[in-house]
């Protein structure tokens, strides 16, 4: 990648609308075509080019001086469009301004300080796997009754929130992910809940809210001490309380639709119940909840001999790139024997998930139970997606399991 | 794990703790600059103003820096280095023997002396505590703070950078050799305790306890300071090859010095998850059973490294001739 003025080039194009239903529901075909029409693709219908291979999604991901977020990463542009809502300090943000909020909450997430959690999650999962186990036989939805139920038991306890009005969580971050597309049907159907969920995030937000020693009043702690604003503290909280639930529902319902569809693999994780963590990566790399986020360019960037103009925007496909067969060998399989050390699944670089040690925490608690109890996990009907501008959902995952003896 | 299904791009590389001297000038009297970058002019880990890189001497000796360069660069490194006479040997080792070319061993950056938002900064620099506050400065001028800049030093010529800071900022900084002004006047400059201010000081030890000393009517957290320890000396770390055992599998690698941990067990089939690569993530952090490791990442706080229970072996390596994982 170079800032070099580029030749002039045929750049190949797309009139695909990755944010159509067909695509949303099916991308791999999609991913396809991009990453082999070449390194950058443009995509005619919103003017915007598109990054589909794994090397130059990579590149962009950790080049925050060439690829901001500042501008959004979603298809509006922040030079131009106001946003729906006031931005976010963590991922709609660039140095400097990204720096404390960003080291704040680091330190709340990082791995040491999660230490204390574990236990207490793996009592909750083991207690909520032999409930469904008891209340729902050997039937059940795995989507619903794990995959969105586990972490809507311990995260918000974890926040600290109270337990009023919790089941606006995965609403809001559905809105939010699907406003990072086009002001398409998805976002309409939103639309007339919008005012009424950001009040009650917002008032989340507030320190009033927020339980003594959870993230959300280590955050205020920290604005106390002067390494936030108690201006950005509230915004900083509402990060956790956007990111963190809907990201982590799909990316178990993801990890949980692989083992139903790969007894074999799940044979190997009960075997091995040590490779949980490395089983949820797998699934994430090879799923990609997050399936895009948009950057933009600050300046004539050139890549691969074609010229992205400054203040354009950029398509990251990062389900595309964790799929990209230059950089996986059969890309297509879900593996645990495969490394997925290195997928972009949670992004790379300075914006990189920061609660990424918690969704793993969450998803080794969670499969390790679950695997522990169940010999055999099987889909017994279609699986449905739940479509979204963003992330890769699920609405149902009907599965039938036999308990172990 | 299977280490052929793997096709990296882009390649990493396998240690990613060895730097090259690209240039060393001399900025002020005794005092040199180095600029360091990847010897594959790979991208070097993202740094934020405050942060120190620990530069490893070839004799093994471990010397903290700040860095004073530019983080829109992510190719290089600056560091700038004050002769200590009655140092321990590194600084004069950087000034009589590195030369452009060599390769010299990094770990971090890690920052203990983070910009925290505000309105307005008073940066107080003694001598070369001026490097530093000098990405904060730039950072300040970026985000529209307020700012002033005290700098104190035994003479102009010792001062680095005190024309170049000068001619850029005009009367935000304000120059104070010692020999020509005496030492610094902090008590009309700290006076009046002001609330929007944090004030950053770096310096030597008698400069930290008076600015302390005059800030204590402040209101809590408005001073930050960044002393480099010189308590007691650690280890010297080990520049050869090492041996690591994984405890759970039995298995026993060696690590050679242009490998790294999490390379070297993976080869001997250890499922190790990682990310960056970098020591920034934290993905692979291990459980360290025995042994003491030589720590490079940027993320473990100093009671974390202290307690040598875990490290990430992406970057960190051993002081030892043997670790034992929990692997």
């Amino acid at each position: 990648m170079t800032h070099a003025p580029a030749p002039a080039v045929s750049l190949p194009t797309s009139d695909a609308d990755p944010f159509a239903a067909e695509h949303l529901s099916q991308p791999e075909p999609l991913h396809q075509q991009l990453r082999q029409a070449g390194p950058v693709v443009h995509l005619a219908r919103y003017n915007v080019y598109a990054l589909a291979r794994y090397r130059e999604v990579h590149t962009a991901l950790v080049d925050w001086q060439t690829f901001q977020s500042a501008a959004g990463v979603g298809l509006a542009n922040f030079r131009h469009e106001k946003p729906w809502r006031p931005p976010s300090l963590l991922l709609e943000a660039d140095p400097p301004h990204h720096d404390a909020p960003r080291r704040v909450l680091r330190e709340i997430l990082a791995p040491p300080a999660l230490r204390k959690l574990r236990a207490t999650w793996q009592t909750v999962a083991e207690e909520l796997v032999d409930t469904v186990l008891a209340d729902r036989g050997s039937q059940f939805d795995a989507f619903t009754d794990l995959a969105r139920a586990f972490p809507l038991r311990v995260f918000p306890d974890a926040v600290g929130l109270g337990p009023e009005g919790r089941d606006n969580l995965l609403p809001y971050g559905n809105m939010a992910f699907n406003a990072f597309g086009p002001a398409n049907d998805l976002v309409k159907a939103d639309a007339d809940r919008a005012a009424e969920l950001s009040a009650w995030v917002n008032a989340q937000c507030a320190r009033e809210a927020l339980s003594e020693d959870g993230f959300g009043s280590r955050i205020w702690a920290a604005a106390d001490r002067g390494d936030l604003t108690h201006a950005q503290a509230p915004l900083v909280v509402r990060s956790l309380l956007t990111a963190g639930v809907d990201t982590t529902v799909h990316g178990l319902a993801a990890t949980l639709y692989a083992f139903a569809t790969h007894p074999d693999q799940w044979q190997r994780l009960r075997e091995r119940p040590e490779s949980a963590r490395v089983a949820f990566d797998e699934a994430v790399r090879w799923q990609s909840p997050v399936q895009t986020f948009f950057r933009t360019a600050t300046t004539d960037v050139t890549i691969a001999d074609a010229l992205i103009p400054e203040g354009t925007k950029i398509l990251m496909f990062l389900g595309a790139a964790n799929r990209d067969p230059a950089r996986w060998l059969d890309a297509d399989r879900f593996d645990l024997t495969r490394d997925p050390s290195g997928h972009v699944g949670f992004g790379m670089g300075i914006h990189q998930c920061v609660g990424q040690h918690v969704a793993r925490l969450e998803a080794e608690a969670l499969l390790t139970a679950l695997a522990r109890r169940v010999e055999r996990i099987e889909l017994t009907g279609e699986p449905r997606r739940h479509l979204n501008n963003t992330l890769r959902s699920w609405a149902a995952l009907p599965v039938t399991v036999r308990p172990a003896r | 794990m299977v280490a052929d299904s793997l096709l990296r791009v882009p390649q990493p590389a396998l240690s990613r703790v060895t730097l090259q001297i690209r240039a060393k000038d001399t900025i002020a009297d005794g005092v040199v600059s180095l600029t360091l970058a990847h010897p594959d002019g790979a991208r070097l880990p993202d740094w934020t103003p405050g942060s120190h890189i620990d530069l490893v001497l070839p004799e093994g000796t471990t010397r903290q820096y700040s860095l004073c360069g530019d983080r829109w660069d992510p190719y290089t490194y600056r560091i700038a280095v004050l002769r200590e006479p009655a140092g321990r040997g590194g600084s004069a080792y950087v000034h009589d023997r590195l030369a452009p070319g060599d390769l010299v061993g990094v770990g971090g950056p890690r920052n203990h002396f983070p910009l925290v938002p505000a309105d307005r900064y008073l940066f107080i620099a003694g001598g070369i505590g001026i490097t530093p506050l000098l990405p904060m400065i730039h950072q300040a001028e970026l985000i529209g703070a307020d700012w002033q800049l005290l700098y104190g030093g035994r003479s102009r010529a010792s001062m680095a950078l005190r024309e170049e800071l000068s001619a850029a900022h005009g009367d935000r900084v304000h120059i104070s050799p010692q020999d020509e002004c005496g030492l610094l006047d902090l008590a009309s400059w700290l006076d009046t305790p002001d609330p929007d201010t944090k004030v950053y000081c770096c310096g030597p030890a008698p400069l930290l306890a008076a600015v302390e000393q005059a800030c204590a009517a402040w209101p809590s957290y408005s001073l930050r300071t960044e002393r480099f320890s010189a308590g007691a000396l650690p280890e010297p770390v080990h520049q050869r090859a090492f041996e690591v055992e994984l405890r759970r599998t039995g298995r026993t690698v060696t690590v050679m010095p242009d490998t790294s941990v999490l390379h070297a067990v993976r080869q001997v089939g250890a499922d190790v998850l990682s990310s960056c690569e970098q020591g920034t993530c934290g993905t692979c952090l291990t459980p360290v059973l025995e042994g003491t490791p030589d720590h490079r990442d940027s993320i473990l706080a100093d009671h974390e490294r202290a307690a040598n229970d875990c490290m990430l072996p992406c970057v960190s390596r051993s002081r030892g001739d043997r670790l034992v994982l929990d692997l």
